[in-house]
């Protein structure tokens, strides 16, 4: 993967640029930079997606779709085509 | 080296070369693979001695699923599967094999097709196992990128599969789990989908099911929100004698990302379908 997306807690931003695969994350606020998608969702859900041990409805990135809980914008053909991928980023702070 | 009881052969039924296994002797039991996916996903099933003793476990692909081929001329149109198509292959498949009053058991797809099995056949069947079932789905994501040039298939169905499945899951039988789905030829786990999605709701027929006639039991993992246990419920309450257990700790493809620990809620329901 070659691609950078959002990715937004609440009102926090952070810019998750991948090269060649390696993630390299950058805190915001940003004034005007770009993206190829945003993944934004409140911080009590990302808390919630977060457990070690998630509950149910709260487990995985389309789980929180499925509940309304996670909003997707920009170019959605590079979300889904590296979809695994980035369900797995997100799932990692839970092995911290 | 261990070599597992499983057998598997091909059948010529109608216009389809469907690839088949089994296990076991006696009451024939039918094994519904989910979307996309095909027959491997009951290799617990199969290889359960304490099963395979008093059942005849029988799993079939589908067409365009796993080694069964679609017919003839498939590439000339998209494939796209509906309750008809659906109900009819399985039918067939049953009479053609000489099944005598089969339990089926499916899951996902496989769990909202048993309810219309209930209505249409349920004299020619001894009883039906709904794992996941729900009587509709709204779609909450467009499953069209899962069939599209510019996305890999595979790894696309494959990640969807994957957040199906419960946390709690061993992760070799998660991760065998995706790879089925990975494997699935482009646009079958769409196609399926259309009817799980789309053409496939059975809300409004499923206050007709007969439970005195065949009955019902329905099994679901509780990290499914695909068919989630409240979908499930909804069933339950509108099915008369319908017996829902909620499977702890289980997702969206119980018997093959947590074998263990849905065989422990498989064999009592067996073993009641058997003493009845």
């Amino acid at each position: 993967m070659n691609e950078t997306f959002m990715l937004e807690v609440g009102d926090e931003q952070y810019l998750l640029k991948v090269t060649d695969g390696k993630l390299a994350v950058e805190k915001g606020p940003f004034v005007m930079r770009s993206w190829r998608f945003a993944i934004r969702a409140s911080r009590e859900s990302w808390e919630k997606f977060w457990q070690v041990a998630p509950a149910p409805g709260w487990h995985d990135l389309f789980a929180l779709l499925r509940r309304g809980d996670v909003k997707f914008e920009g170019d959605q053909r590079v979300l889904m085509a590296y979809l695994l991928y980035v369900k797995l980023v997100l799932a990692a702070p839970r092995k911290a | 080296m261990k070599i597992e009881p499983i057998v598997g052969r091909y059948a010529h039924i109608g216009e389809h070369r469907i690839y088949f296994e089994e296990a076991g002797r006696g009451i024939p039991l039918v094994c519904l693979h989910t979307a996309g996916s095909d027959g491997r996903q009951y290799r617990a099933v199969l290889n359960d001695s304490s099963i395979t003793k008093s059942y005849r476990v029988i799993t079939f692909d589908m067409p365009w699923h796993g080694k069964s081929s679609p017919p003839a001329g498939w590439e000339k149109e998209d494939y796209r599967l509906t309750t008809g198509a659906y109900t009819g292959i399985i039918m067939e498949f049953i009479r053609e094999m000489g099944l005598e009053r089969p339990v089926v058991m499916g899951c996902s797809i496989g769990g909202r097709i048993v309810l219309d099995l209930a209505l249409k056949h349920a004299r020619e069947l001894r009883a039906l196992i709904g794992l996941q079932s729900g009587a509709f789905v709204e779609r909450y994501y467009d499953a069209a990128w899962l069939d599209h040039p510019e996305v890999h298939g595979g790894r696309a169905c494959g990640a969807v599969a994957y957040g199906l499945m419960s946390p709690l899951s061993p992760e070799k039988e998660r991760w065998e789990t995706v790879w089925h789905y990975m494997q699935g030829g482009p646009g079958v786990f769409t196609g399926d989908l259309y009817f799980y999605q789309v053409e496939g709701d059975i809300r409004s027929r499923i206050g007709a099911i007969d439970t005195s006639i065949c009955p019902l039991y329905l099994l679901t993992g509780e990290y499914d929100y695909s068919a989630s246990p409240r979908d499930t419920e909804a069933v339950a309450a509108r099915v008369k004698g319908a017996k829902m257990t909620v499977m702890k700790g289980l997702g969206h493809f119980p018997m093959s990302e947590n074998p263990e620990a849905f065989l422990g809620y498989l064999r009592p329901v067996l073993e009641e379908i058997r003493r009845a």
